[in-house]
Order: C-alpha cells, then structure tokens, then sequence
C-alpha cells in the first residue's frame, strides 16, 4: 500500500514539479491557494494529463510517461471528494453512495452500502437528495460514496473548507477514524495551516509548484528547512509584530 | 364550421412538426453534446453552420436544400438515381425543412445546458469507475434535462410555423403540403378570411402555450 508519485507539468506559465511517495498514512498537502496542490491530485487521478513523470498506487503504474502507461481515471481505483462535494443533485444521498459500486453484484452492493451508511451515520437520510441535506451530512454522503468501491487510496481537495469552525473540528476527528477504520493511504489538501497539522502525520508543503518541505509535522514546525517554509508555518513573528505595534 | 382542407392542415403540420421535432432531438442532442464536452479542430465553425438556419432567411436555407436535396442536387441526384424517388414535393421535404430551421433552437438550449453542469460531476462520475457514456445517460442528460425540454418545446413550435424554406422545398400543393402556414398564405391571397382567421388564431393560441410551456420548463436557457 502507499502512493508514490513524479509529476511535471506547465499550464499557462504555471509550472508544477513535484515528487513525493508516502506509505499507509495520513499526508497532507499544504501550502498557499495556486501552489498547485489540487493540480496534483487531480493528476493522481487521472483527471489531468502530466507532461511527464509517473503515479503509482500501491503496485500498479497508474501513469509513466517513459512507458507510455496512462490508466483511464476510471480504472484507478481511488476514493476522490472533491472541495465542493460533487454530490450528484438528481440523485438520493443513497442513489449518490450506491453510484459508487460499479462493477459489484446486486448482494455486494447492498451489504457495501449498509456498511457505509452505519459507518457514516446516515441512517434515515438515504431518500433525501443533496438539497435538503446540511453541510455535514454531505460530508459524510460524499466520502461514504468515495469509499463506497473500496479504493487504493483517498483524496481529499479541501473537503471541509465550506464548513463552520465547530463542525470543521469534529470532521477532522473524524478523518482520522476514517483513516483507521479503512486503513487506506489519505492524501489531503489544505491551505489551513491548523487544519494542516492537526490531521497530518505526514506534511508535505508546497510553494510554486515545487515541494519545499515533507516531514512529520513537529519536524517542519521544529526545523523548517527554508525562511519560505519559516514564513508557510509559523504565524508568531506577525502576531507578536501585531502587538508590538 | 372547420373545413376538411383546414383540418388536413393541421394534421399535416402536427405530423410535419412532430416528426421533425423527433430528429432534432436525435440530432440535437448529440451534436450539442459534441459541441459542450469536447475540443476539437473547427468546433466554433461547425457551431456556426447549424445556427446559420436560425438567422438565415429561410428562404436562403430552402434554396441551399434544393441545390443539395433536389432532383438534380449533389444528393438528391444519387438517391433519384438509385430508387427513381425526390423528397421535392412531399411531405418528407415539409420535415426536412423544419428540421433544419429548428435544429439550432434545440442545439443552442442543450449546449448551454450542458455547458452549465458543474464539471466536478463530471469528473466525480469518471473517478467512482463510470465510463463516459454511462456517465452521458446517468449525469449529463439528466442534469440537462430542462434545457433539453425548453429546446425540444421551442422546436415543435418552430417547426409548426415554418414556412419559407417549406415553400421552398415541398411547395404549396393544397391536399398534399399545404401546412397551416402555407394555406394562410394561400387562403389570404385568394380572400377566403373567414377560413384564414380561424387557422391564424388557431396558431397563435398554440404558439403561444408552447412558448408558456417552455418557459415554465426552463427559465435559465431562453
């Protein structure tokens, strides 16, 4: 299990060159708004075409430009919850968690989905669509629907950004038993630096397409490599200049 | 009080607009599709050649059909030549007129439509293992649905009142292809008002729930 990736690719002068490879754990990507964290996931995925690298998942070459390898997203079996959700509007939030369980049996699909609907809680909202459900029961809905066909490996682009403070908190508790009750590689984005170090164990930071920093969070924060990195993480010198002032 | 050549009419132009209004949807559809979801050389230009009918007078359009449909046009002349048959004249050609009149209303609701969709759906679809035409049917056509009726709607109505490049294509032979609009011209010339009263108001009443119809279906892409 794990992930290991090697990703170039220029879109309008932006330029992303990034490698990085984490095991069965909890990584968050972190870095500034357009450091080109959802680019990457988007390109683990298969979403988007890198120039020129490779994407492995667990032992399957998803991409490799050298081998001309490049595996329909469809086929790359990963979990993917995307920043405003993308529950489908049409469909029940059980229609929505059972759209992920293509290619199961009838019985399989049934068992699968009652297992993600006591996982989630979201007993007694099945038959509701997306419009009538709150920001966290959503939430749920749409990782249930991500982990729905069991996949090599979660990605989350800034998933709770739309949430109130309380709920953010209690989402991010969450994850973690997420995390251990699947037991599946989680590769997070975020540009929340609280966020960031309360679910990482692994932080990889980002700055301009480029990885300046990957460690456990208490190493970035304790030795950061780079005044950039400095600067990303640690917020104090602005506070105390503030009340300096 | 309706005569029997009034109710042919109306008959002929239901049957005209409905048929026609089939194959826009066919056609329609799947063009607008191509058009939203993908990017290929001379899109902008192959957009441009359906809506040229739309402002086009059709006139010019049924002239273009006869020089490609007639008996002696660049198909019209292999299709006489293999089963001795021309669409010149029929009813078909009546179709075919609206078809092609009507066709851009259809494309241009259904391309905004699609367009519209937020595109993470999309991609959400692709990566929970659904492939792109599972994805069409389950996701896309769905979520387009109202444009699609408004497009569908607003072509019916179109294609009951067309005239110009009908006149041009299947002429304006009284039993045969003479469509409501055409036997008003015909009826107007020859001062038969009453008859010709009756059909425009009959007309105007159905256009005009048409068009409330495809309002109530779809505020967003008129």
């Amino acid at each position: 299990m794990g992930l290991s990736v090697r990703l170039k690719k220029k879109v309008n002068g932006f330029v992303l060159d990034v490698a990085w490879e984490i095991g069965n754990e909890l990584a968050v990507l972190f870095g500034c708004s357009g450091a080109g964290k959802s680019m990457t996931l988007q390109m683990i995925a298969g979403l988007l075409i890198p120039d020129d690298g490779f994407v492995r998942i667990g032992k399957t070459m998803m991409f490799d430009e050298s081998r001309s390898i490049n595996v329909p997203p469809q086929q790359r079996n990963l979990g993917y919850v995307f920043q405003d959700l993308a529950l489908f509007p049409h469909m029940t939030a059980l229609d929505n968690i059972l759209y992920g369980s293509n290619g199961m049996c009838k019985l399989e699909k049934r068992e699968r989905a009652k297992e993600m609907i006591d996982a989630f809680h979201i007993e007694g909202l099945e038959k509701k669509y997306p419009a009538e459900l709150s920001g966290g029961q959503k939430q749920r809905i749409a990782f249930a629907r991500a982990l729905m066909r069991r996949p090599e490996v979660l990605l989350l682009d800034e998933p709770f950004s739309a949430l109130d403070n309380p709920l953010r908190t209690e989402m991010r508790r969450f994850l973690r038993d997420i995390k251990n009750r699947f037991d599946v590689p989680v590769v997070f984005v975020t540009h929340d630096l609280t966020e960031a170090f309360t679910v990482a164990e692994t932080l990889i930071v980002y700055s301009s397409g480029k990885v300046i920093q990957t460690g456990t969070p208490k190493d970035v924060l304790d030795n950061p490599l780079n005044s950039e990195v400095e600067l990303l993480v640690n917020t104090t010198p602005y506070f105390l200049n503030l009340t300096n002032r | 009080m309706l005569e029997s050549s009034v109710l042919f009419s109306l008959r002929l132009s239901f049957q005209v607009a409905a048929v026609a209004t089939f194959f826009i949807i066919v056609v329609g559809v799947t063009v607008a599709y191509f058009l939203a979801q993908r990017n290929f050389k001379g899109k902008e230009m192959l957009d441009m050649l359906f809506t040229l009918p739309l402002v086009l007078p059709p006139t010019v359009t049924g002239y273009y059909l006869i020089i490609l449909f007639g008996r002696n046009g660049l198909i019209g002349k292999q299709i006489y030549e293999w089963t001795g048959w021309s669409i010149m004249f029929t009813w078909y050609a009546a179709v075919l007129a609206s078809f092609v009149v009507a066709l851009p209303l259809m494309i241009k609701t259904t391309r905004a439509a699609i367009e519209s969709i937020d595109k993470n759906l999309i991609n959400a679809s692709y990566t929970l293992g659904h492939s792109e035409f599972e994805t069409t049917v389950k996701v896309i056509l769905p979520l387009a649905k109202r444009g699609i009726m408004a497009g569908t709607v607003l072509s019916f109505a179109r294609a009951l009142g067309e005239f110009g490049a009908t006149l041009m294509l299947a002429g304006n032979i009284p039993g045969k292809t003479d469509t409501m609009p055409l036997a008003i011209y015909s009826l107007a010339g020859s001062g038969e008002w009453s008859q010709a009263n009756c059909m425009v108001i009959l007309l105007t009443l159905m256009s005009g729930f048409f068009l409330y119809f495809a309002n109530r279906y779809s505020k967003r892409f008129i």
